[in-house]
C-alpha cells in the first residue's frame, strides 16, 4: 500500500511540475492543481495509514493512537483544501487579467513562442 | 512624572494633528503652538531644580536584558537646548500659521513638524547612547519628511532625499560610534560615559570611535565635507528652514560635540579633526554665502558657516572656547532663524528670493526690514547685539591659542577673514535688500505681511537685543548653567561685559568690519546686478560628486538586476523546483536513504486499481492541457475524485467530503474561466524547433526527477515509525473538553480556533481580491461575441440559444427541465447543509463543508436559469456573508474575554429545550456559523464575480455599439445642454 501511495504521489507531483514549468496560464494552473493534490496527499500521509480507524470518538474505544488515526494531519490537510481552493480562484482571475491587459495567455504576458 | 511628558507632549500633539481636516490652518498651527507653548513652560518649570540639582532624570526599563534603561535626563546642556527646541517651535508654529497657504494641507505639516520637535527634545534629553541614536535617525526621518513637504516639486524630492542619505547615512555611522563608545566606557548610561573620559581617551578604540562619532556629528551639523545636503534642504517651506536647519536640528551634531566633550575632548586627535574641520567649514561656508543669488541660500551657507565656527571652538580643547561654543549656539538659534523668518516674509510678500532682484524694500516695508536689519547685524557682530559677544569671545580664543606657531598665526587670520565675509553677506542681506533703487520687475508689489506675521521675528530680535545689551543680567546665569556639564563641571572664569577694553579682538573685529564694509563696496555692485550662482575658486562640488556617486550605484545595481535576476516566471520557477530537489538529495546524500520498520498496510487491488486511473488521470491531464483544457479539466475531475476516494478509504470522511465539495466548485471556477482564453493554433511552427524541444526535454527531466524524489521521500516517510506528535492530546481530550467526538471539527473550531480564524480571514480576503481585480478586467475583444456553439444555432430561432443570458432564458424553454429539478433542490440541499453543519461536532460535516454545499446548489441555479434571471428574484449579496460571518467568529471569540477567559475559550452550555430536552451547546457552535458564512460568502463572491463577467463584458459591447451609432450619440449630446438648460431655469 505504501508503495501505490509514494507513486501515486511522485507521478501527480511529477505532472504537476512538468505543467507549472509551462509556458500558458492555463497549463500552470492546471500544474499548481495537481501539484496541491500530491501535497496534500503527502502531508496526509505523514500520519497513519489506518483503515476503518476514522478520529471519531467511539465511546467504550480508549482515545489513542492505537484506535483512532492520526487527527492533526487531517485538520492541516482540510484547511489547506480549503486555502487551496481559495488561491486558485485568485490564480485564475490574475492570469485572467493578464490575458486582458497582455491579449496572450504566456506567463510573461510576451507571446514568443511555446 | 513632569520630566517625560516633556518628550510625550509633542508627539502625542503629533498624532492628534495628523487627525485634523486637511485645511484647518488656524486649528492645525493654533494646535501646534499650544503644545509647543505647553511643553515651553514645561520645560521652563523644570529650571530651578536642573539648577539646584544640576541633573535630573526619569528612568524606566527598556531593555533589561542588555542594562539600557530608557532615560530622560536633563542637565544644564539638555535644559537649554530644550528650551531652544520648544521655544523656537512654539514661534515657528505660530508663523506658519500665516506663511502656510491655504491649498496646503497644513495637518501634515504641522503633524510632522511637532514629531520632530518630540524627536529632537529626545535627542537634547537622552540619557543613554542608544537612546540618543534612535531620536537623532528619528530627526533625520522628519526632517527627510519637511524637507519633501511639497513632494509635487522636484527640488523639494531631492533635496530631502540628499538630506536624508547623508544624516541618515551619518546616523548610522554614529551608531557603530556609541556602541564602541558604550564597549570603552564599560556602559552606555550617559552619567557613567561622562565620568569616564580619561579611561576612553587612553582606549585602543579610542580614535576608531572618535572617527565614527565625528562622520555622526559633521553629517548632522553640515561640517565639511558633509555641508553640501544643507542649501539643499532649502527646498523646505521657510518655517522649516528657520527651525530644523537654522535653529535646532543642524545644532544636533554640535550638540552631540559638547554632549561628548568631557568623554572626547582633549586630545590631538580630537584638536585636529573637529578644530580642522570647524576652521574649514568657517571659511568655505562663508565664502559661499557672499556669492549667493538666493537669499535662503546665502543663510544657508552662512548656517553652515557659524556652525563651522561652534565646532571650531569645540575642537580648541579649551574650556573657555566650549563656553564661547555654547553661547554661539544660542546667539546663533535666535538671530538665523529670525533672519530666515524675514526671509519668508520677502519672499512671501515679493513672490522672489532673487537678491538680484531684491532692492529698495525698506520704503515697502519698513518694519520688517528694521527686524532684518537688526538682525543681520547680530549675524556679522556689531557690538550691543549677541552675536559680537560670541564672536569676541571666538576672536580671544582664537589669538590667545597655545599651539604650534603656525596654528597660532593661521588661526587669527581665518577668523578675522572670515569675519569680513560675514560683514559682506550681512550687508547683502541688510543693505542689499532694504536699499538702493526703488524695486521693480517683481511678482508682486511688496507690503508689510500681517501683524501677526511678524511677532515671532520681533520676539527673537528683541532677545538679540536684550542679551547684546545687558549680557550678564539677561543670560549669565543660563549659560553658566548650560555650560557646565559640557567642560566637566568647573567652569573656567570669565566676564560676559560688553567693554574688555582695548585689545586684539577688538581689533581684529574692526578689521573685519571695515574689511567687510570694503569688499562690499567693490564686489557689491556686481553681485546686485548679475549675481554668481556658485562661489568662485571651489574646485570641488559637494552636491555634484553627490549625485554622481548615486547615480552610478543605481546604474551598478541596476547592471547587477539585469545580470542575476530574470522577470521571467519559468526560469524563476525552475530554479525552485531544481533548487528544492537538490536541497533534498544532498540531504540524502548526507545522511543516506534507509527504509524503516513500520508495519506495512497490506496492499490491495482495489487500491492498485484506483491509483492506476488517477495516475493515468494525472499524466493526461498534463498531456492535454496545451490544446485541450476541456479534456484535462474532466481528467483532473478524475484525479480529484481519486484523492477523494483514498480519503475515504485511509480513514478521513472529513477530508473526503471537503475535497469532494471543492473539487465540485473549482471544476464551476474553471469552466467559468476557460472561455476567456485564446484559441491555441494547432501545428505552430515554433513547437517543432529545436530549442524548445531541448526546453521540453529539461523541463521532462526536471519534472521526472522531482516526482521521483517525491515518492522516495514519502515511501521512506511511510515506512519510518511515527514521529512523536500532539495528536494524541487532541483525541484524548475531543470529547471530555471539546464537548465533540468528531476530533476533526472539534480540533478546527476549537483547539485550533484562532488558525482557522486566519484561515477564513484569508478565504474573505481572497474572495474580495478576487472580485476587486475583477471589476477592472478588461475581457479581449474576440472573446466578447457570442461563443461560436450559441452562434452556430443563430438559425434556429425557435429556440433561446441566441442570447441565453440577455433573455429570460429559462423562462423560455432553455434547459427547462433541469431547471425546475434545480430550484426544487435548492431547499433540499440547505438542508442537507444544516444536517451536516448540525452534526458536524460528532460525525463528519460542519461549517467548512456545509458552507460549500449552500454555495452549490445557488451555483446550480444560476448555471441552470441564468444569472439575470437568478438576480432578479434573489438577493444574494455574498459580500455580506463573508462580513457576518468574520464578524460572527471574532464576536465569538472576544465572547470568552467576558467570562475572564483567553480569546476564543470554548464554553459549553447545557439548556434545556422543551421537546428536544437538555442539549449541549457549546460556543464553538457559533464559531462554526462564522466559518460556514465566510465559507459560503466567498465562494458565492468569486464565482458570482466570474459569472458576471460575460453580461459585463456584453454590456460594454452593447454601450459600444449605441455610441457608434450617429443617431444615437447626437442625440444623448444634444439631450444634454437641454437637460442642463432645463436645470438652470
Amino acid at each position: 500500500m505504501e508503495i501505490v501511495l509514494s507513486a501515486a504521489i511522485g507521478i501527480l507531483g511529477a505532472s504537476g511540475i512538468w505543467l507549472v514549468l509551462r509556458a500558458r496560464t492555463f497549463q500552470v494552473l492546471m500544474g499548481l492543481s495537481l501539484v496541491s493534490y500530491a501535497v496534500n496527499l503527502f502531508l496526509f500521509s505523514m500520519g497513519s495509514l489506518s483503515i476503518g480507524q476514522e478520529p471519531i470518538v467511539t465511546p467504550g474505544i480508549p482515545a489513542d493512537l492505537a484506535h483512532y488515526t492520526d487527527p492533526m494531519v487531517q485538520a492541516l490537510v482540510l484547511t489547506a483544501i480549503v486555502i487551496g481552493f481559495a488561491t486558485t480562484a485568485l490564480f485564475l482571475v490574475v492570469l485572467l487579467a493578464l490575458r486582458g491587459l497582455a491579449d496572450n495567455d504566456h506567463v510573461d504576458g510576451k507571446d514568443e513562442g511555446a | 512624572m513632569e520630566i517625560p511628558l516633556v518628550l510625550l507632549l509633542p508627539f502625542a500633539g503629533s498624532i492628534v494633528a495628523a487627525l485634523l481636516p486637511t485645511h484647518a490652518r488656524s486649528a492645525a498651527s493654533g494646535f501646534a503652538g499650544i503644545v509647543a507653548l505647553a511643553t515651553t513652560v514645561l520645560v521652563v518649570r523644570l529650571y530651578p531644580e536642573v539648577h539646584a540639582q544640576g541633573a535630573i532624570e526619569w528612568r524606566q526599563a527598556w531593555l533589561p536584558a542588555l542594562g539600557v534603561d530608557f532615560v530622560v535626563r536633563l542637565d544644564g546642556l539638555a535644559w537649554m537646548f530644550s528650551l531652544l527646541v520648544a521655544g523656537i517651535g512654539c514661534l515657528v508654529a505660530f508663523y506658519a500659521r500665516y506663511y502656510m497657504s491655504p491649498d496646503d494641507p497644513v495637518p501634515r505639516f504641522f503633524a510632522f513638524l511637532l514629531a520632530f520637535m518630540g524627536a529632537m527634545l529626545g535627542v537634547v534629553t537622552a540619557g543613554n547612547l542608544i537612546q540618543l541614536v534612535f531620536f537623532w535617525e528619528v530627526t533625520s526621518i522628519f526632517s527627510f519628511l519637511l524637507i519633501g513637504y511639497w513632494y509635487h516639486r522636484r527640488d523639494a524630492r531631492r533635496g530631502a532625499f540628499m538630506a536624508l542619505a547623508v544624516t541618515g547615512g551619518g546616523g548610522l555611522v554614529l551608531l557603530v560610534g556609541m556602541l564602541l563608545l558604550g564597549v570603552a566606557a564599560g556602559s552606555y548610561e550617559l552619567d557613567v560615559v561622562l565620568a569616564r573620559g580619561a579611561a576612553i581617551r587612553e582606549h585602543a578604540l579610542y580614535p576608531v570611535i572618535l572617527a565614527l562619532v565625528l562622520v555622526g556629528a559633521f553629517t548632522k551639523s553640515a561640517q565639511f565635507p558633509f555641508h553640501f545636503w544643507l542649501p539643499r534642504a532649502m527646498a523646505a517651506p521657510t518655517p522649516v528652514s528657520a527651525y530644523l536647519h537654522s535653529a535646532t536640528m543642524v545644532k544636533a551634531g554640535v550638540f552631540l560635540l559638547m554632549r561628548l566633550w568631557p568623554a572626547l575632548a582633549g586630545t590631538e586627535a580630537w584638536f585636529v579633526a573637529v578644530g580642522g574641520a570647524g576652521a574649514a567649514t568657517l571659511l568655505l561656508g562663508a565664502w559661499c554665502a557672499m556669492f549667493q543669488r538666493d537669499l535662503k541660500g546665502l543663510l544657508a551657507y552662512s548656517t553652515i558657516s557659524h556652525l563651522g565656527l561652534i565646532t571650531l571652538l569645540l575642537g580648541l580643547d579649551s574650556p573657555l572656547a566650549a563656553v564661547a561654543a555654547v553661547f554661539h549656539t544660542m546667539n546663533h538659534a535666535t538671530f538665523k532663524s529670525s533672519l530666515f523668518m524675514a526671509a519668508g516674509i520677502i519672499d512671501h510678500e515679493t513672490g522672489t528670493r532673487d537678491l538680484t532682484r531684491l532692492h529698495g524694500l525698506f520704503r515697502a516695508m519698513p518694519i520688517t526690514g528694521a527686524l532684518a536689519i537688526v538682525a543681520s547685524a547680530a549675524m556679522a557682530g556689531v557690538p550691543l547685539l549677541n552675536g559680537f559677544l560670541s564672536k569676541e569671545m571666538f576672536f580671544a580664543e582664537a589669538f590667545y591659542l597655545d599651539a604650534h606657531p603656525v596654528i597660532q598665526y593661521a588661526l587669527p587670520l581665518i577668523a578675522t577673514l572670515a569675519g569680513t565675509f560675514a560683514v559682506v553677506y550681512a550687508l547683502r542681506v541688510a543693505y542689499g535688500i532694504f536699499f538702493g533703487a526703488a524695486p521693480d520687475r517683481l511678482p508682486h508689489a511688496p507690503h508689510e505681511p500681517v501683524r501677526w506675521m511678524r511677532v515671532p521675528i520681533e520676539l527673537l530680535v528683541f532677545t538679540c537685543i536684550a542679551v547684546g545689551v545687558a549680557p550678564a543680567l539677561v543670560i549669565g546665569d543660563l549659560l553658566a548653567t548650560a555650560a557646565r556639564p559640557v567642560v566637566g563641571g568647573q567652569l573656567p572664569p570669565y566676564d560676559l561685559a560688553l567693554w574688555h577694553g582695548f585689545n586684539a579682538p577688538l581689533l581684529m573685529s574692526m578689521l573685519a568690519t571695515v574689511g567687510g564694509f570694503l569688499v562690499y563696496r567693490s564686489l557689491g555692485r556686481r553681485l546686485g546686478s548679475a549675481g554668481l550662482d556658485v562661489a568662485p575658486f571651489l574646485p570641488i562640488d559637494g552636491q555634484r560628486s553627490f549625485e554622481r556617486t548615486v547615480a552610478g550605484v543605481d546604474r551598478a545595481a541596476r547592471a547587477l538586476v539585469r545580470r542575476i535576476v530574470t522577470r521571467r516566471l519559468q526560469p524563476q520557477l525552475a530554479w525552485m523546483v531544481v533548487l528544492a530537489t537538490a536541497g533534498a538529495a544532498l540531504a540524502v546524500a548526507q545522511t543516506g536513504l534507509v527504509w524503516g520498520d513500520r508495519q506495512r498496510v497490506a496492499g490491495t487491488f482495489a487500491v492498485a486499481a484506483l491509483w492506476s486511473v488517477g495516475a493515468t488521470s494525472a499524466v493526461a491531464a498534463a498531456w492535454l492541457a496545451k490544446f485541450h483544457r476541456f479534456a484535462a479539466l474532466v481528467t483532473l475531475g478524475v484525479t480529484g475524485l481519486m484523492v477523494c476516494i483514498t480519503f475515504v478509504y485511509f480513514s478521513a470522511p472529513d477530508l473526503a467530503l471537503t475535497q469532494l465539495v471543492v473539487e465540485c466548485v473549482t471544476v464551476v471556477l474553471f469552466l467559468l474561466g476557460l472561455r476567456w482564453l485564446p484559441k491555441r493554433k494547432l501545428g505552430d511552427a515554433s513547437e517543432r524547433s529545436p530549442r524548445t524541444r531541448l526546453r521540453r526535454a529539461r523541463d521532462l527531466a526536471v519534472a521526472i526527477v522531482a516526482g521521483a524524489g517525491l515518492s522516495t521521500l514519502s515511501y521512506a516517510l511511510l515506512t519510518r515509525p511515527a514521529p512523536h506528535s500532539i495528536s494524541p492530546f487532541f483525541l484524548d481530550r475531543a470529547l471530555p473538553e471539546g464537548g465533540g467526538t468528531n476530533v476533526i471539527n472539534v480540533m478546527l473550531v476549537d483547539f485550533r480556533s484562532f488558525d482557522t480564524l486566519g484561515e477564513i480571514t484569508v478565504l474573505g480576503a481572497a474572495a474580495l481580491t478576487v472580485y476587486a481585480l475583477l471589476r477592472r478586467f478588461r475581457p479581449p475583444r474576440e472573446a466578447v461575441a457570442l461563443p461560436a456553439q450559441q452562434r452556430l444555432s443563430l438559425g434556429e430561432a425557435a429556440t433561446d440559444l441566441v442570447a441565453p443570458r440577455e433573455e429570460a432564458a429559462a423562462l423560455t424553454g432553455y434547459l427547462k427541465v433541469p431547471a425546475v429539478l434545480a430550484r426544487l433542490m435548492l431547499p433540499l440541499a440547505v438542508m442537507v447543509a444544516v444536517y451536516l453543519f448540525l452534526r458536524g461536532h460528532n460525525l463528519p460535516g460542519g461549517g467548512f463543508v456545509a458552507g460549500l454545499v449552500v454555495a452549490i446548489a445557488f451555483i446550480m441555479q444560476y448555471l441552470v436559469a441564468g444569472a439575470s434571471w437568478i438576480e432578479a428574484r434573489l438577493t444574494l449579496n455574498p459580500a455580506r456573508w463573508i462580513a457576518v460571518g468574520l464578524l460572527v467568529a471574532v464576536a465569538t471569540g472576544a465572547g470568552a474575554w467576558v467570562a475572564g477567559y483567553p480569546f476564543l475559550t470554548t464554553h459549553t452550555a447545557h439548556p434545556e429545550i422543551p421537546l428536544l430536552g437538555r442539549i449541549a451547546l457549546p460556543s464553538a457552535l457559533f464559531f462554526d456559523v462564522g466559518v460556514f458564512s465566510v465559507v459560503t460568502g466567498s465562494t458565492l463572491l468569486v464565482l458570482l464575480a466570474l459569472a458576471h463577467q460575460s453580461i459585463r463584458a456584453r454590456r460594454a459591447q452593447a454601450a459600444a455599439r449605441d455610441a457608434a451609432s450617429p443617431v444615437a450619440s447626437t442625440t444623448a449630446v444634444a439631450a444634454l445642454p437641454l437637460a442642463v438648460a432645463a436645470d438652470r431655469r
